[in-house]
């Protein structure tokens, strides 16, 4: 039960960090975790965009104008979809498609977090390895407190910030 | 009404479990000292120091909206209503512990006020009597850019000023927030 690494990647698809956690791992190039990062924000958005959506039942758009008065139509007809194309959404429309969350092979499993600002986490840990969630949470804590509020960290930078490394080492450590 | 009762629950429960606590007076006495520190750099001209104050207010909303996200846990708004309540009764009470009230709603949705019953950023706090600074200065006008940064950071681009200020005698305290637009984010449209 271990979590191998660890990869930041920003809103704009740009590697910002990149760490094992496992002595021994094969360590890639600084250039192919630039391109790994870049792949997978371009997969990432990829699988967003083909979640299937659904037709609309189309009853709701076309009958308010009809019960309502005449010249409430012409206003309404710009905001609302034309009656005459079909519209599609997503199976619940209250939540927007997140795209790829989890991959999962008999060696690792990828784990996917995109926070609401756009900045994805991506954790590879052994397949076997439960809440991840709570391992997750507890990365965006820390990103948040020992990156986000140093205040000479720059913006979509790459993190070079020694008390992040170190408390987050720690912390795996000290839940292992 | 729900959505403002289930912030406000969030809210306190953040504010109780989740939030290290300083003393009030630090607050209060640096933000002080920033303002007095500006007016006096910027010799008088009380303008500029707003939209300094905007902009130092700005960079600290960029990051503060990591931390919220972090600590609140919570989802993606349905609607500008819903984040008008997540501002006023989870932020507002996690960072500074207060919960300013949501009011006077345009009825397009997309403008409302928070009224502030109290301002820490504020106690002890006269404005110069210079004759200008009562009609020019905006005290607390780091609060509009904190606005303004965080929500730029979920894809949302506001303005944010206030219209009053007990500190310049009036009766309320009033900063107006208006949506300008929900910004369509990711692909630049020339890479497709």
């Amino acid at each position: 039960m271990s979590v191998f690494s660890l990869i930041i990647i920003n809103k704009a698809g740009g590697l910002v960090y990149q760490r094992e956690f496992q002595p021994g791992l094969r360590k890639l190039s600084t250039n192919d975790y630039l391109v790994l990062a870049g792949t997978f924000h371009g997969v990432h958005a990829i699988t967003r965009s083909i979640t299937p959506k659904l037709p609309l039942p189309v009853t709701a758009p076309a009958t308010t104008p009809t019960t309502s008065t005449p010249n409430a139509v012409s206003p309404s007809a710009t905001s609302t979809p034309a009656p005459s194309t079909v519209t599609h959404s997503f199976p619940n429309p209250g939540i927007p498609a997140t795209g790829l969350e989890t991959m999962e092979t008999d060696k690792f499993r990828l784990t996917c977090f995109q926070t609401l600002t756009g900045t994805k986490f991506l954790l590879f840990t052994d397949p076997t390895m439960t809440n991840i969630d709570v391992i997750m949470k507890k990365i965006y804590e820390l990103y948040a407190d020992f990156v986000m509020k140093n205040p000479f960290y720059q913006l979509e930078m790459p993190v070079r910030c020694e008390s992040f490394d170190r408390n987050l080492t720690g912390w795996l450590r000290g839940r292992a | 009404m729900s959505s403002a009762t289930k912030a406000s629950r969030i809210g306190e429960e953040l504010w109780k479990t989740r939030v290290d606590k300083v003393n009030a007076e630090l607050v209060t006495l640096t933000y002080g000292t920033i303002v007095a520190q500006l007016c006096q750099d910027y010799d008088g001209n009380y303008q500029d120091v707003n939209k300094q104050l905007e902009k130092m207010g700005y960079n600290i909303g960029m990051r503060l909206i990591e931390d919220f996200l972090a600590k609140s846990n919570v989802g993606r708004c349905a609607n500008f209503r819903e984040t008008a309540d997540m501002i006023a009764k989870v932020g507002f009470r996690i960072f500074l512990n207060i919960a300013p009230t949501v009011t006077n709603w345009t009825s397009d949705n997309n403008q409302f006020s928070l009224v502030f019953d109290e301002n820490p950023l504020a106690d002890f706090v006269e404005l110069p009597d210079d004759g200008r600074a009562q009609d020019e200065l905006w005290f607390s006008n780091i609060l509009c850019g904190v606005l303004r940064g965080a929500l730029e950071m979920v894809q949302m681009q506001i303005e944010a000023h206030f219209v009053s200020d007990v500190l310049r005698g009036d009766d309320t305290t009033e900063m107006r927030v208006s949506l300008v637009r929900y910004i369509e984010d990711e692909m630049p449209p020339d890479e497709e």
